[in-house]
Protein backbone atom coordinates (compact mmCIF):
# COMPACT_ATOMS: atom_id res chain seq x y z
CA UNK A 1 0.00 0.00 0.00
CA UNK A 2 1.47 3.28 -0.98
CA UNK A 3 1.56 6.06 1.38
CA UNK A 4 -0.84 7.91 -0.09
CA UNK A 5 -3.54 4.88 -0.27
CA UNK A 6 -2.30 4.14 3.46
CA UNK A 7 -3.80 8.46 3.73
CA UNK A 8 -6.36 7.97 1.87
CA UNK A 9 -7.71 5.05 4.03
CA UNK A 10 -6.79 5.80 7.63
CA UNK A 11 -6.95 10.09 7.74
CA UNK A 12 -10.03 9.87 9.71
CA UNK A 13 -8.82 7.82 12.44
CA UNK A 14 -5.40 10.13 12.37
CA UNK A 15 -7.49 13.01 12.65
CA UNK A 16 -9.15 12.00 15.55
CA UNK A 17 -5.76 11.00 17.42
CA UNK A 18 -4.60 14.48 16.10
CA UNK A 19 -7.63 16.10 17.90
CA UNK A 20 -7.21 14.34 21.21
CA UNK A 21 -3.44 15.11 21.21
CA UNK A 22 -4.25 18.61 20.73
CA UNK A 23 -6.60 18.66 23.77
CA UNK A 24 -4.08 17.08 25.80
CA UNK A 25 -1.64 19.74 24.79
CA UNK A 26 -3.83 22.64 25.17
CA UNK A 27 -4.97 21.36 28.67
CA UNK A 28 -1.75 20.28 29.69
CA UNK A 29 -0.17 23.62 28.60
CA UNK A 30 -2.30 25.80 30.59
CA UNK A 31 -2.33 23.29 34.03
CA UNK A 32 1.85 23.80 33.64
CA UNK A 33 1.80 27.23 33.28
CA UNK A 34 0.04 27.85 36.17
CA UNK A 35 1.69 25.42 38.46
CA UNK A 36 5.11 27.05 36.93
CA UNK A 37 4.02 30.62 38.38
CA UNK A 38 2.85 29.38 41.67
CA UNK A 39 5.90 27.09 42.24
CA UNK A 40 8.18 29.84 40.51
CA UNK A 41 6.67 32.61 43.31
CA UNK A 42 6.93 30.16 45.79
CA UNK A 43 10.44 29.46 45.62
CA UNK A 44 11.41 33.12 45.41
CA UNK A 45 9.55 33.61 48.88
CA UNK A 46 11.06 34.44 52.16
CA UNK A 47 9.15 31.73 54.21
CA UNK A 48 11.51 28.79 54.37
CA UNK A 49 8.93 26.63 54.85
CA UNK A 50 7.03 27.80 51.27
CA UNK A 51 10.49 27.85 49.51
CA UNK A 52 10.65 24.00 50.79
CA UNK A 53 7.35 23.19 49.58
CA UNK A 54 8.15 24.89 46.34
CA UNK A 55 11.39 23.32 45.80
CA UNK A 56 10.47 19.53 46.88
CA UNK A 57 7.59 19.84 44.33
CA UNK A 58 9.90 20.62 42.03
CA UNK A 59 13.23 18.67 42.86
CA UNK A 60 11.07 15.23 42.31
CA UNK A 61 9.31 15.88 39.07
CA UNK A 62 12.30 17.09 37.68
CA UNK A 63 14.27 14.12 39.07
CA UNK A 64 11.89 11.14 38.03
CA UNK A 65 11.01 10.48 35.06
CA UNK A 66 7.33 11.68 33.45
CA UNK A 67 6.62 7.77 32.94
CA UNK A 68 7.04 6.87 36.30
CA UNK A 69 5.11 9.79 37.34
CA UNK A 70 2.17 9.17 34.80
CA UNK A 71 2.08 5.42 36.00
CA UNK A 72 2.15 6.70 39.56
CA UNK A 73 -0.72 9.15 39.00
CA UNK A 74 -3.00 6.55 37.13
CA UNK A 75 -1.97 3.20 39.02
CA UNK A 76 -1.45 4.14 42.25
CA UNK A 77 -3.03 7.55 43.18
CA UNK A 78 -6.60 5.26 43.09
CA UNK A 79 -5.09 3.60 45.51
CA UNK A 80 -5.54 6.71 47.87
CA UNK A 81 -9.02 7.61 47.12
CA UNK A 82 -8.54 9.67 44.12
CA UNK A 83 -9.58 7.78 41.10
CA UNK A 84 -8.52 10.19 37.48
CA UNK A 85 -9.90 9.05 34.40
CA UNK A 86 -7.24 7.90 31.75
CA UNK A 87 -7.49 11.13 29.72
CA UNK A 88 -7.29 13.46 33.21
CA UNK A 89 -4.50 11.66 34.22
CA UNK A 90 -2.70 12.04 30.71
CA UNK A 91 -2.80 15.99 31.14
CA UNK A 92 -2.48 15.94 34.65
CA UNK A 93 0.85 14.20 34.80
CA UNK A 94 2.13 16.28 31.85
CA UNK A 95 1.02 19.30 32.92
CA UNK A 96 2.38 18.60 36.56
CA UNK A 97 5.59 17.21 35.04
CA UNK A 98 6.12 20.23 32.77
CA UNK A 99 5.16 22.78 35.63
CA UNK A 100 8.11 21.97 37.49
CA UNK A 101 10.66 22.82 34.84
CA UNK A 102 8.49 25.74 34.09
CA UNK A 103 8.82 26.78 37.65
CA UNK A 104 12.54 26.99 37.38
CA UNK A 105 12.05 29.85 33.74
CA UNK A 106 9.65 31.72 35.90
CA UNK A 107 12.21 32.16 38.74
CA UNK A 108 14.70 33.06 36.38
CA UNK A 109 12.71 35.47 34.45
CA UNK A 110 11.82 36.93 37.96
CA UNK A 111 14.83 37.52 38.80
CA UNK A 112 16.41 38.66 35.45
CA UNK A 113 14.49 41.88 35.90
CA UNK A 114 16.83 45.13 37.59
CA UNK A 115 16.96 45.60 40.69
CA UNK A 116 15.98 49.18 40.15
CA UNK A 117 12.16 47.79 38.55
CA UNK A 118 11.63 46.93 41.83
CA UNK A 119 12.63 49.85 43.94
CA UNK A 120 10.50 51.85 41.63
CA UNK A 121 8.01 50.03 42.35
CA UNK A 122 8.77 50.27 46.11
CA UNK A 123 9.09 54.06 45.79
CA UNK A 124 5.40 54.32 44.12
CA UNK A 125 4.33 52.54 47.47
CA UNK A 126 2.62 49.93 45.45
CA UNK A 127 1.70 46.99 47.67
CA UNK A 128 3.78 43.79 46.68
CA UNK A 129 0.75 42.11 44.96
CA UNK A 130 0.40 45.33 42.94
CA UNK A 131 3.72 45.41 42.05
CA UNK A 132 4.75 41.64 41.01
CA UNK A 133 1.47 41.70 38.69
CA UNK A 134 1.67 45.41 37.46
CA UNK A 135 5.55 45.75 36.77
CA UNK A 136 7.27 42.99 37.47
CA UNK A 137 6.12 40.02 35.60
CA UNK A 138 5.27 41.66 32.40
CA UNK A 139 8.74 41.92 32.43
CA UNK A 140 9.65 38.82 33.70
CA UNK A 141 7.34 37.29 30.93
CA UNK A 142 9.19 38.78 27.79
CA UNK A 143 12.78 37.27 29.10
CA UNK A 144 11.04 34.16 29.82
CA UNK A 145 8.95 33.53 26.49
CA UNK A 146 11.90 32.33 24.29
CA UNK A 147 13.06 29.29 26.29
CA UNK A 148 8.80 28.79 26.91
CA UNK A 149 8.75 27.91 23.56
CA UNK A 150 11.16 24.83 23.71
CA UNK A 151 9.67 23.80 26.80
CA UNK A 152 5.88 23.73 25.29
CA UNK A 153 7.98 21.62 22.16
CA UNK A 154 9.00 19.35 24.97
CA UNK A 155 5.22 19.34 26.51
CA UNK A 156 4.08 18.43 23.15
CA UNK A 157 6.37 15.50 22.19
CA UNK A 158 5.64 14.33 25.78
CA UNK A 159 1.77 14.48 25.60
CA UNK A 160 2.84 10.93 23.13
CA UNK A 161 3.48 8.98 26.66
CA UNK A 162 -0.19 9.41 27.13
CA UNK A 163 -1.11 6.72 24.48
CA UNK A 164 0.75 3.77 27.08
CA UNK A 165 -2.38 4.35 29.85
CA UNK A 166 -4.30 4.22 26.25
CA UNK A 167 -5.73 8.04 25.75
CA UNK A 168 -6.71 7.44 21.89
CA UNK A 169 -4.54 10.35 21.06
CA UNK A 170 -1.86 10.47 17.70
CA UNK A 171 0.50 8.30 19.25
CA UNK A 172 -2.10 5.70 20.29
CA UNK A 173 -3.73 5.71 16.67
CA UNK A 174 -0.11 5.13 15.14
CA UNK A 175 -0.07 1.92 17.59
CA UNK A 176 -3.28 0.64 16.59
CA UNK A 177 -2.97 0.97 13.35
CA UNK A 178 0.74 -0.79 13.37
CA UNK A 179 -1.05 -3.54 15.19
CA UNK A 180 -4.12 -4.16 12.38
CA UNK A 181 -2.22 -3.74 9.11
CA UNK A 182 1.68 -4.24 9.99
CA UNK A 183 2.50 -0.94 7.93
CA UNK A 184 4.90 0.07 10.62
CA UNK A 185 6.21 2.61 7.90
CA UNK A 186 3.23 3.93 7.31
CA UNK A 187 1.55 4.47 10.39
CA UNK A 188 4.39 5.64 12.47
CA UNK A 189 5.85 8.05 9.55
CA UNK A 190 2.56 9.56 9.02
CA UNK A 191 2.48 10.21 13.31
CA UNK A 192 5.65 11.50 13.39
CA UNK A 193 5.32 14.48 10.30
CA UNK A 194 2.38 15.10 12.79
CA UNK A 195 4.50 15.96 15.31
CA UNK A 196 6.85 17.62 13.44
CA UNK A 197 3.75 20.18 11.81
CA UNK A 198 2.61 20.35 15.02
CA UNK A 199 5.66 21.16 16.54
CA UNK A 200 7.35 23.74 13.70
CA UNK A 201 4.44 24.94 12.12
CA UNK A 202 2.12 26.33 14.55
CA UNK A 203 3.54 25.82 17.98
CA UNK A 204 7.06 27.77 17.26
CA UNK A 205 5.11 30.40 15.10
CA UNK A 206 2.87 31.48 17.47
CA UNK A 207 5.36 31.65 20.11
CA UNK A 208 6.94 33.81 17.60
CA UNK A 209 3.93 35.95 17.41
CA UNK A 210 3.65 36.20 21.21
CA UNK A 211 7.39 37.06 21.93
CA UNK A 212 7.17 40.14 19.18
CA UNK A 213 3.58 41.23 20.32
CA UNK A 214 5.13 41.19 23.97
CA UNK A 215 7.48 43.19 23.02
CA UNK A 216 5.91 46.02 21.23
CA UNK A 217 3.46 46.07 24.46
CA UNK A 218 6.43 46.85 26.30
CA UNK A 219 8.04 49.35 24.08
CA UNK A 220 11.34 47.82 23.07
CA UNK A 221 10.50 46.34 19.55
CA UNK B 1 -7.88 -2.13 47.94
CA UNK B 2 -6.74 0.49 50.15
CA UNK B 3 -3.28 1.98 50.78
CA UNK B 4 -1.40 0.60 53.17
CA UNK B 5 2.59 0.05 52.23
CA UNK B 6 4.07 -3.65 53.07
CA UNK B 7 7.56 -3.88 53.82
CA UNK B 8 8.12 -7.38 53.63
CA UNK B 9 6.82 -6.94 50.01
CA UNK B 10 8.95 -3.86 49.40
CA UNK B 11 12.17 -6.21 50.37
CA UNK B 12 11.37 -9.08 48.44
CA UNK B 13 11.17 -7.16 45.18
CA UNK B 14 13.53 -4.50 45.75
CA UNK B 15 16.88 -6.69 44.88
CA UNK B 16 14.79 -7.37 41.30
CA UNK B 17 14.34 -3.66 40.83
CA UNK B 18 17.87 -2.72 41.96
CA UNK B 19 19.27 -5.47 39.43
CA UNK B 20 17.04 -3.81 36.78
CA UNK B 21 18.41 -0.65 37.70
CA UNK B 22 22.08 -1.55 36.85
CA UNK B 23 20.28 -2.62 32.84
CA UNK B 24 19.16 1.52 33.36
CA UNK B 25 22.11 2.67 33.87
CA UNK B 26 23.71 0.56 31.36
CA UNK B 27 20.95 1.72 28.96
CA UNK B 28 21.70 5.40 29.55
CA UNK B 29 25.66 4.96 29.22
CA UNK B 30 25.11 3.51 26.18
CA UNK B 31 23.14 5.63 24.87
CA UNK B 32 24.89 8.92 25.76
CA UNK B 33 27.79 6.90 24.52
CA UNK B 34 26.51 6.75 21.05
CA UNK B 35 24.91 10.65 20.82
CA UNK B 36 28.03 12.19 21.94
CA UNK B 37 30.14 11.15 18.97
CA UNK B 38 26.90 11.52 16.46
CA UNK B 39 26.17 14.62 18.00
CA UNK B 40 29.99 16.06 17.58
CA UNK B 41 29.34 14.33 13.89
CA UNK B 42 25.87 16.22 13.34
CA UNK B 43 27.53 19.56 14.70
CA UNK B 44 30.58 19.72 12.54
CA UNK B 45 28.48 18.93 9.73
CA UNK B 46 26.61 21.75 9.78
CA UNK B 47 30.07 23.60 9.70
CA UNK B 48 30.80 22.52 6.42
CA UNK B 49 31.05 24.78 3.18
CA UNK B 50 28.93 22.33 1.49
CA UNK B 51 25.44 23.81 1.71
CA UNK B 52 23.27 21.07 0.66
CA UNK B 53 24.66 18.84 3.68
CA UNK B 54 24.67 21.53 6.03
CA UNK B 55 20.84 22.17 5.07
CA UNK B 56 19.72 18.18 5.42
CA UNK B 57 21.59 18.16 8.56
CA UNK B 58 20.11 21.17 9.98
CA UNK B 59 16.35 19.62 8.93
CA UNK B 60 17.04 16.64 10.46
CA UNK B 61 18.15 17.99 14.01
CA UNK B 62 15.01 20.02 13.80
CA UNK B 63 13.00 16.82 12.83
CA UNK B 64 14.22 14.65 15.39
CA UNK B 65 14.03 16.99 18.32
CA UNK B 66 10.36 17.99 17.88
CA UNK B 67 9.18 14.72 17.80
CA UNK B 68 8.36 12.38 20.61
CA UNK B 69 11.31 10.12 21.24
CA UNK B 70 8.40 7.08 22.19
CA UNK B 71 7.44 7.30 18.36
CA UNK B 72 11.10 7.35 17.21
CA UNK B 73 11.64 4.23 19.61
CA UNK B 74 8.42 2.51 17.74
CA UNK B 75 9.15 3.57 14.69
CA UNK B 76 13.28 1.87 14.83
CA UNK B 77 11.55 -1.36 16.38
CA UNK B 78 8.71 -2.08 14.09
CA UNK B 79 10.10 -0.74 10.66
CA UNK B 80 13.00 -2.68 10.32
CA UNK B 81 11.50 -5.62 10.35
CA UNK B 82 9.04 -4.48 7.77
CA UNK B 83 11.84 -4.50 5.23
CA UNK B 84 14.01 -7.58 6.73
CA UNK B 85 16.07 -5.90 9.04
CA UNK B 86 15.65 -7.75 12.49
CA UNK B 87 16.83 -6.14 15.33
CA UNK B 88 16.44 -6.77 19.23
CA UNK B 89 14.54 -4.23 21.47
CA UNK B 90 18.28 -3.58 23.09
CA UNK B 91 19.66 -2.34 19.74
CA UNK B 92 16.99 -0.79 18.52
CA UNK B 93 16.44 0.88 21.72
CA UNK B 94 20.26 2.26 21.92
CA UNK B 95 20.36 3.42 18.50
CA UNK B 96 16.51 5.05 19.17
CA UNK B 97 17.66 6.90 22.44
CA UNK B 98 21.15 7.45 21.09
CA UNK B 99 20.16 9.01 17.38
CA UNK B 100 17.42 11.42 19.92
CA UNK B 101 19.80 12.54 22.21
CA UNK B 102 22.79 13.22 19.60
CA UNK B 103 20.46 15.62 17.77
CA UNK B 104 19.95 17.75 21.40
CA UNK B 105 23.97 17.46 22.02
CA UNK B 106 24.75 18.59 18.32
CA UNK B 107 22.81 21.77 19.05
CA UNK B 108 25.05 22.20 22.49
CA UNK B 109 28.72 21.62 20.76
CA UNK B 110 27.08 23.91 18.01
CA UNK B 111 27.00 26.91 20.62
CA UNK B 112 29.80 25.96 22.18
CA UNK B 113 31.87 25.84 18.72
CA UNK B 114 30.18 29.39 17.91
CA UNK B 115 31.30 30.76 21.24
CA UNK B 116 35.02 30.46 20.17
CA UNK B 117 35.32 33.87 18.66
CA UNK B 118 36.49 34.74 15.34
CA UNK B 119 40.39 35.54 16.03
CA UNK B 120 40.99 32.21 17.09
CA UNK B 121 40.24 30.96 13.30
CA UNK B 122 42.37 33.67 12.45
CA UNK B 123 45.58 32.87 14.57
CA UNK B 124 45.25 29.27 13.27
CA UNK B 125 45.36 30.00 9.60
CA UNK B 126 47.98 32.09 10.58
CA UNK B 127 49.88 29.90 12.06
CA UNK B 128 49.48 28.08 8.72
CA UNK B 129 47.65 25.12 10.70
CA UNK B 130 45.17 22.65 8.80
CA UNK B 131 41.54 22.49 9.51
CA UNK B 132 41.80 19.24 11.00
CA UNK B 133 44.68 20.68 13.56
CA UNK B 134 42.71 23.95 14.21
CA UNK B 135 39.66 22.14 15.57
CA UNK B 136 41.50 19.30 17.10
CA UNK B 137 43.85 21.54 19.23
CA UNK B 138 42.26 24.83 19.26
CA UNK B 139 38.55 25.47 18.59
CA UNK B 140 37.04 22.14 19.91
CA UNK B 141 39.55 22.81 23.85
CA UNK B 142 37.75 25.90 23.92
CA UNK B 143 34.33 24.66 23.25
CA UNK B 144 33.76 22.47 25.90
CA UNK B 145 33.82 24.27 28.67
CA UNK B 146 31.04 26.01 27.76
CA UNK B 147 29.13 22.80 26.19
CA UNK B 148 29.61 21.22 29.92
CA UNK B 149 26.48 22.37 31.22
CA UNK B 150 24.68 21.50 28.55
CA UNK B 151 26.10 18.06 28.26
CA UNK B 152 25.43 17.16 32.00
CA UNK B 153 22.08 18.20 32.03
CA UNK B 154 21.54 15.85 28.54
CA UNK B 155 23.05 13.16 30.23
CA UNK B 156 20.58 13.21 33.27
CA UNK B 157 17.71 13.42 30.64
CA UNK B 158 18.59 10.23 28.68
CA UNK B 159 18.71 8.47 32.50
CA UNK B 160 15.11 10.16 32.76
CA UNK B 161 13.80 8.64 29.18
CA UNK B 162 14.85 5.20 29.50
CA UNK B 163 11.87 4.09 30.94
CA UNK B 164 10.09 4.40 27.72
CA UNK B 165 12.25 1.52 26.40
CA UNK B 166 9.86 -0.36 28.44
CA UNK B 167 7.83 -0.50 25.81
CA UNK B 168 9.60 -2.36 23.27
CA UNK B 169 10.55 -4.98 25.97
CA UNK B 170 13.84 -3.42 27.01
CA UNK B 171 14.37 -4.85 30.71
CA UNK B 172 15.07 -1.52 32.72
CA UNK B 173 14.03 -0.61 35.84
CA UNK B 174 10.26 0.13 34.66
CA UNK B 175 9.63 -2.97 32.66
CA UNK B 176 10.37 -4.88 35.56
CA UNK B 177 7.86 -2.42 37.78
CA UNK B 178 5.31 -3.24 35.33
CA UNK B 179 5.89 -6.79 35.74
CA UNK B 180 5.98 -6.82 39.25
CA UNK B 181 2.52 -5.21 39.13
CA UNK B 182 0.97 -7.52 37.03
CA UNK B 183 2.22 -10.64 38.97
CA UNK B 184 1.18 -9.42 42.15
CA UNK B 185 -1.59 -6.96 41.39
CA UNK B 186 0.36 -4.58 43.60
CA UNK B 187 1.38 -1.29 42.21
CA UNK B 188 1.90 1.07 44.82
CA UNK B 189 5.24 -0.42 46.06
CA UNK B 190 7.16 -1.37 42.50
CA UNK B 191 6.45 1.99 40.99
CA UNK B 192 7.26 3.99 44.59
CA UNK B 193 10.58 1.97 44.30
CA UNK B 194 11.36 3.19 40.88
CA UNK B 195 10.48 7.10 41.61
CA UNK B 196 12.22 6.78 44.63
CA UNK B 197 15.49 4.86 43.05
CA UNK B 198 15.34 7.54 40.18
CA UNK B 199 15.89 10.68 42.83
CA UNK B 200 18.35 8.46 44.67
CA UNK B 201 20.50 8.65 41.28
CA UNK B 202 19.42 12.02 39.49
CA UNK B 203 19.88 14.25 42.24
CA UNK B 204 23.12 13.46 43.06
CA UNK B 205 24.32 13.36 39.42
CA UNK B 206 23.26 16.80 38.85
CA UNK B 207 25.24 17.73 41.93
CA UNK B 208 28.13 15.81 40.40
CA UNK B 209 27.94 17.63 37.12
CA UNK B 210 27.62 21.07 38.56
CA UNK B 211 30.70 20.29 40.86
CA UNK B 212 32.70 18.97 37.72
CA UNK B 213 31.66 21.73 35.34
CA UNK B 214 33.43 24.20 38.13
CA UNK B 215 36.44 21.96 38.13
CA UNK B 216 36.93 22.15 34.65
CA UNK B 217 36.63 25.80 34.50
CA UNK B 218 38.93 26.22 37.34
CA UNK B 219 41.13 23.79 35.48
CA UNK B 220 41.38 25.67 32.18
CA UNK B 221 41.56 29.07 33.94
CA UNK B 222 38.21 30.64 33.20
CA UNK B 223 36.58 32.23 36.49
Amino acid sequence: MSLWEFIATYWPDFLKGTGITAAQFILATMLAIGIALVAGLMKLSHNAVIRGVSVTYIEIFRGTSLLVQLYWIFFVLPLFGVTLDKFTAGFVAVGMNLGAYGAELVRGGIQSVPKGQWEAAYALSMSPAKRMWRIILPQALVNMLPPWGNLLIELLKNTALVSLISVTDLMFVAKQINGSTFLSAQAFGLALIVYYVFARFIVTPFMRWLEGVMRRKLGRA
Amino acid sequence: MGFHWKWDFTWEILPRLLEATLNTLIAAGAGYAIAIVLGLVLALAQRTPYRALTFVVREFVEFIRSTPLILQIFFVFYVGPQFGVRMSPWTSGMIAIGLHYSAYLSEVYRGGLNSVGKGQWEACTALNMSTRQAYTRIIIPQAVPPALAGMGNYLVGIFKDTPMLSVIGVAELMHTANAIGSESYRFLEPYTLVGVIFLAISLPAAGFIRVFETYVRRKLGLK
